[in-house]
C-alpha cells in the first residue's frame, strides 16, 4: 500500500482532533452563529463565535464530515480564540495560501497544530474539507466586520 | 458475455493511479467509454461535421442523417412508437426539467399531487418542488420498506385520485434497487396520473421497453451507458408531448416566426432549440450499437453476478454497513456502505491511493441519507467492464482501509 502519501495526509495530530475534538459545541448567547456545508459532499458545520472588543472571545462547532474537516473545524477554533479579527483572517489567509501549495508568510503568527494539515494540499479533492471552518470563520467575522465599520 | 474481452475496449482502464493499476469502480456517476464511440466521435468531427437540418451541402445532409440516424437507433433501444417520442436533451436532469417545466406547470393546480420516493436523486425532487411552489400542488412522498424497497401497498396509499404526476427512478443510484416502474405506473393510471420515469440508472443496464412500462416519460443520460457527456434522452408519449409547449425557445425549433408570434416545429424538433447536441447524438447511437451487441440482458445478467459476488466478499468484512436490499437478486450493479468508524472520504481516499475509484459523498440523494440517517456513504459501482478481479481488489482495498485507520488512531 502507498501508504507513504497517505501518512502526509493522516497525521497523527489530526487523528487526534478527529477523534478528541477541542471546542465542540455551541455557545449560547450573543454569540454568532454560521452554518456552512459542502453541497458535493454533505459535510457540515455549525460555528458559533463569540466577539468582543474586536477579538474572538470564543468559538465552538458542531458538524458532521470526514476527518479532515473535522480536524481542521478544530484546529480552527483552537487557533483563533483571544485573537483579534485582524489576526484570525490573517490565519485563515496563511491557511488558505497552504493549502493552495502556496508559499505561506506566517510573519509572527502561532500555526500551532494547524500545520499539520499542510499535506492536505496534495490531495486537491479534500482542500474543500480542510477549507469548510475557516470558510465559515470567515464569513462570520466580516460579517460582524461590515456591522462595525 | 467475456468482460476481459469487453475490457480491452476501453482504454481508459489500462493504465495506473498512483502506482496502481485502475480499478474504475464509478459507473454509476459515469460510464468509460469504448473505442467504437471514441472513434465515432472522432470519425464525425474529422470527416463530417456540419450543422443539421438547414444546409443543403453534402456535410450538412451527413451530419442530419447520423443525428436522426440516432434518433432512430434510441427509439428501438426503448422500443418506443416513433420517433416522434424521442428527444435529444443535455441529460436526465434536463430531461426532467422539461417535464416539469412544460407538462408539470400547465396541467397542475393548487390541490393536486406530486408524488415521489425518498431514495430519488436530486434531479428527481427540485424539479417537482419548483412545480409545487409555482402551481401549489402538493409534493408527496413514497415511504420506504426498512430494506429500502418500495411496497406497491404503499404506492396504492399514497398515489390518489389527485395524483397527477408520479415520478420514479427504475434503479436507485444508492442503494441499488430496481423498482417495480410497470405496477406503478398501473397505480398511477388507474388513478388518472402520468408515470414519469428517471432511467439514468437502468438505461445503461437492463433492456427497457417504454410500452410495456406503459410509463409516459422517461428520462436517461447517454454518459452513464457508455456514451459521451451532454447529450441525454426525454421520451414522451406522443399524446402528451403534442400539447406540450417547448421550455427553450430560439433557432431549430421554430416552423414560421413574425413579429410577435411565432409557431413551432413539429415533434420531436418544438422541444430542440438551438443547434442540437449533434456529435453527441451520433456519440450515443454508437454507444447503443455497442451495448446491443453484447446485449442488454446478458449485461444486466453479469452485473447481477458481480453484485451477489461484492456483496458476498464485502458483508463478510467486520464493521461493514452495507445498504439497500441484503438479497444480490433485488440489485443492481453496485453496493453503497460505510466502515465503522472511517468516514466515507476517508475510505475513498485511502482506495484511490491504492488505484480504486470509488464515490464517497451523499449521491445527489440527501432526502435518502435522511432516510438512511447517515450524512455520507461510499459507493462501489459496476459495469460490464468490472470483473471479480476488480472486486477482490476493492475488497482488500478496503480491509486495508480498516487497517490503517486503527493503526492510525
Amino acid at each position: 500500500m502507498s501508504s507513504k502519501n497517505l501518512d502526509t495526509l493522516y497525521r497523527q495530530v489530526i487523528m487526534d482532533h478527529y477523534k478528541n475534538p477541542r471546542n465542540k459545541g455551541v455557545l449560547e448567547d450573543d454569540s454568532l452563529t454560521i452554518n456552512m456545508n459542502n453541497p458535493t459532499c454533505g459535510d457540515r458545520i455549525q460555528l458559533t463565535l463569540k466577539l468582543e472588543d474586536g477579538k474572538v472571545a470564543d468559538a465552538k462547532f458542531e458538524g458532521e464530515g470526514c476527518s479532515i474537516s473535522m480536524s481542521s473545524a478544530s484546529m480552527m477554533t483552537q487557533a483563533i480564540k483571544g485573537k483579534n479579527i485582524e489576526e484570525a483572517l490573517k490565519l485563515s489567509k496563511v491557511f488558505s495560501d497552504m493549502m493552495l501549495g502556496k508559499e505561506y508568510d506566517e510573519d509572527d503568527l502561532d500555526l500551532g497544530d494547524i500545520e499539520a494539515l499542510q499535506g492536505v494540499s496534495q490531495f486537491p479533492a479534500r482542500i474543500k474539507c480542510a477549507t469548510l471552518a475557516w470558510k465559515a470563520m470567515e464569513k462570520g467575522v466580516s460579517t460582524e466586520k461590515e456591522e462595525q465599520e | 458475455m467475456n468482460a476481459r474481452e469487453i475490457r480491452q475496449m476501453f482504454p481508459i482502464l489500462d493504465q495506473e493511479v498512483n502506482g496502481k493499476p485502475l480499478v474504475y469502480l464509478d459507473s454509476s456517476a459515469t460510464s468509460q467509454k469504448p473505442v467504437p464511440v471514441i472513434e465515432t466521435l472522432d470519425k464525425y468531427y474529422r470527416e463530417y461535421n456540419s450543422n443539421v437540418h438547414r444546409g443543403v451541402h453534402t456535410l450538412g445532409t451527413r451530419a442530419t442523417d447520423g443525428y436522426e440516424g440516432a434518433r432512430e437507433k434510441v427509439r428501438k433501444f426503448i422500443n418506443a412508437k416513433s420517433t416522434e417520442e424521442v428527444i435529444f436533451t443535455r441529460g436526465t436532469t434536463t430531461s426532467i426539467n422539461t417535464v416539469a417545466a412544460s407538462f408539470g406547470r400547465t396541467n397542475l393546480t393548487e390541490g393536486d399531487e406530486i408524488v415521489i420516493s425518498y431514495m430519488e436523486h436530486h434531479s428527481n425532487i427540485i424539479p417537482w418542488q419548483q412545480v409545487a411552489k409555482h402551481t401549489g400542488a402538493t409534493l408527496k412522498y413514497l415511504p420506504l420498506q426498512e430494506d429500502g424497497t418500495i411496497s406497491l401497498e404503499d404506492v396504492r396509499e399514497t398515489v390518489t385520485a389527485d395524483t397527477k404526476i408520479v415520478s420514479i427512478m427504475q434503479v436507485s443510484n444508492v442503494l441499488g434497487v430496481m423498482n417495480p416502474i410497470k405496477e406503478i405506473a398501473k397505480i398511477a393510471h388507474e388513478n388518472g396520473a402520468i408515470m414519469v420515469v428517471d432511467g439514468a440508472q437502468s438505461a445503461p443496464h437492463m433492456k427497457i421497453d417504454v410500452q410495456d412500462l406503459d410509463c409516459d416519460f422517461l428520462a436517461f443520460s447517454a454518459h452513464k451507458m457508455c456514451g459521451p457527456t451532454g447529450i441525454g434522452v426525454l421520451y414522451g408519449k406522443k399524446k402528451h408531448l403534442e400539447k406540450m409547449e417547448p421550455v427553450e425557445f430560439g433557432g431549430e425549433m421554430i416552423d414560421f416566426v413574425g413579429l410577435y408570434e411565432s409557431t413551432w416545429k413539429e415533434l420531436p424538433w418544438k422541444f430542440e432549440g438551438g443547434t442540437p447536441i449533434i456529435a453527441g447524438a451520433i456519440g450515443l447511437g454508437a454507444a447503443i450499437d455497442f451495448l446491443e451487441q453484447i446485449g442488454l440482458e446478458e449485461i444486466e445478467a453479469y452485473e447481477h453476478k458481480l453484485a451477489a459476488y461484492a456483496m458476498e466478499k464485502m458483508s463478510a468484512i467486520d464493521g461493514m454497513t452495507i445498504y439497500g436490499p441484503k438479497e444480490a437478486s433485488k440489485r443492481a450493479g453496485l453496493v453503497t456502505f460505510n466502515i465503522d468508524d472511517v468516514h466515507p472520504h476517508d475510505v475513498a481516499t485511502v482506495l484511490d491511493a491504492e488505484g480504486i475509484a470509488v464515490r464517497a459523498g451523499h449521491h445527489c440523494a440527501q432526502p435518502l441519507m435522511k432516510w438512511l440517517k447517515v450524512s455520507a456513504t461510499a459507493r462501489a459501482s459496476f459495469y460490464l467492464y468490472n470483473t471479480e478481479e476488480d472486486i477482490d481488489k476493492l475488497v482488500s482495498g478496503l480491509v486495508k482501509t480498516k487497517e490503517y485507520f486503527s493503526d492510525v488512531f
